[in-house]
């Protein structure tokens, strides 16, 4: 009986401590999604003046920060198929050949993990400038890939590990090219591997700000937009686009999570 | 004969391996390893007065980092990623467990709530504790409504708001590699241990976080190395009280326009990231888990 009673408390404690854990987590989102329906017009739009939904009009025709959304979105997608075709043959050749260099690539690859963002930002800054790459969606792309390629490799290396090459081999010998059996094989045994890598790539590429803010030259991208209007008070319809954002994307887990898009038959 | 098959054994092979790892290679190269190269070396430059970098050898960018106002944002910086880590382990380390060892079928729900404030871009929520903290934020507010405190209460541009702003960064990055680990766990173990007579607290102690250690450890690396570079962090909410290394680097390549300097203070967080993943390394860690 006692010990029930000491489970039960126990029990207790820890859905009020992971409570407290997730409100903390979701705050600062409730303050930004309340503050989208903020009727202030001053800046710096923090003192609450009543309820409005203007802010989701008016975002529509702010065409910087719709431009900057835009440029975010766009390479976020070039650099998540790049960096997901980069990395995926990357981590089937690394897996699959022997090549002098090996461990210094496998090596090579925690650098963009470990070193802090900052000093990844100044050097492709500073590499940029030197070789005279003009700043811009170019150079914006070109980082996400070098940081996002690692993140594939190890998704679809993970995914290699438990992966029994003697398929390769029954392909080959029933008469499939090496091409054929890479897109007829090894592609669809890799492939939830090389879709987590690419959530992956496309998360970390739409939430970067460090390694943007150096490289970027004039090319706004929507962290950098709300980097920049920061110091004179973030207008509402920031926050609005960020709600929208956010309803969007829970929306789109709830689909995928739910099985609408495979189908019941594939939930095993 | 012998000659054709070795041919055609070194093209069999050959040419795939480029195709598949030659652009990573190359990549590796020049977006990586040349860059860095470049950063150690302009080091030890010169700038003329124009701010341009001079490829001439100096040491005096290293003397400058010697500097007793330097030395005191290293000890911040410092103290604030230690102070961050720890308060990431004690809040990350129970809930982590709750969640991993839930029967409940909500667990995947459970899992997926750390990470959907993901979506929400980083400064957009930093900014939303700005405004939550700021003198005519909601905090503030309630406070003085509860008559806790009067107006004059300032919540913003201390030490203690920076950590807030860096443990609510880092937090779910130390709760997934203990998530991982914990779930790991063998549940008998548990049961051996207390059927052996030990109490919760020794089973803790010696049954639960030896088996987990290792994602304490990568959650602890995770948490540590980033925090010494989130410049906006404190910058947002710091408002420049509580500058870090990470704001030195930024200040010389953005403002001050010293970027030999910048590469200096670059190559010691560098050198700092070296020595604690070879202490993780020692400790058993493994680099496996340092991806997600």
């Amino acid at each position: 009986m006692k010990r029930t009673v000491k489970e039960k408390r126990n029990k207790g404690i820890g859905i009020v401590f992971c409570s407290a854990v997730y409100l903390f987590l979701f705050l600062p989102i409730f303050v930004v999604v309340a503050n989208s329906f903020n009727a202030t017009t001053t800046k710096p739009y923090l003192s609450w003046k009543g309820f409005t939904l203007d802010w989701y009009a008016k975002l529509w025709s702010n065409s910087s920060l719709l431009e900057s959304f835009g440029n975010t979105m766009l390479i976020a997608l070039l650099s998540t198929l790049l960096s997901t075709v980069i990395g995926t043959l990357g981590a089937v050749g690394i897996y699959r050949y022997k090549f002098k260099g090996k461990g210094i690539i496998n090596g090579l690859l925690y650098i963009p993990v470990v070193i802090p963002e900052i000093v990844i930002g100044i050097a492709l800054l500073t590499i940029f400038s030197n070789t005279g790459v003009p700043r811009g969606m170019l150079t914006l792309i070109l980082s996400h890939v070098s940081f996002c390629v690692p993140y594939v490799i190890f998704n679809v290396r993970a995914r290699l590990s438990g992966y029994d090459a003697s398929i390769e081999e029954a392909s080959m010998d029933l008469g499939a090219n090496r091409i054929v059996t890479f897109f007829e094989i090894i592609l669809p045994v890799l492939a939830p591997g090389i879709a987590g890598g690419a959530l992956l790539a496309f998360t970390l590429s739409i939430d970067d700000v460090i390694i943007s803010y150096f490289v970027n030259g004039q090319t706004k991208t929507y962290p950098l937009k709300v980097m920049e209007s920061i110091k004179s008070g973030v207008s509402p319809d920031v926050n609005a686009l960020s709600a929208l954002l956010l309803l969007g994307t829970i929306g789109l887990v709830f689909i995928t999570q739910s099985g609408i898009l495979s189908g019941k038959h594939n939930k095993v | 004969m012998s000659g054709k098959t070795s041919k055609h054994e070194f093209r069999s092979n050959t040419l795939p391996a480029l195709v598949t790892v030659g652009p990573v290679a190359l990549l590796l190269l020049f977006l990586v390893v040349a860059p860095l190269i470049l950063v150690a070396v302009m080091s030890f430059c010169k700038t003329d007065e124009y701010y341009n970098v001079v490829y001439d050898f100096t040491a005096a960018n290293y003397g400058k980092l010697l500097s007793v106002d330097y030395l005191k944002i290293y000890a911040r910086s410092l103290l604030i990623s230690f102070t961050t880590t720890l308060i990431c382990v004690l809040i990350g380390y129970p809930f982590a467990y709750i969640i991993a060892r839930t029967k409940s079928k909500k667990k995947k729900l459970l899992y997926m709530l750390v990470i959907i404030p993901f979506w929400t871009n980083s400064l957009i929520r930093i900014y939303g504790w700005r405004s939550f903290l700021g003198n005519s934020g909601w905090l503030i507010k309630i406070l003085t409504f509860l008559h806790i405190a009067d107006g004059s209460v300032d919540l913003l541009y201390k030490t203690g708001t920076t950590i807030l702003g860096m443990v609510y960064c880092f937090v779910p990055f130390m709760v997934l590699p203990l998530y991982t680990a914990i779930e790991k766990l063998d549940g008998s173990l548990l049961e051996a241990s207390s059927d052996l007579g030990a109490r919760p607290l020794r089973t803790l102690f010696e049954v639960i976080l030896p088996l987990t250690s290792g994602g304490i450890f990568s959650g602890c690396i995770m948490v540590f190395i980033p925090c010494l570079g989130y410049f906006f962090v404190s910058n947002i909410l710091g408002g420049g009280n509580t500058d870090m290394i990470g704001n030195l680097i930024e200040r010389q390549f953005k403002s001050a326009n010293n970027w030999p300097l910048g590469a200096a203070l670059s190559i010691i967080l560098i050198l700092v990231t070296l020595l604690l993943v070879k202490i993780y390394q020692k400790l058993g860690g493994d680099m496996d888990s340092l991806g997600v």
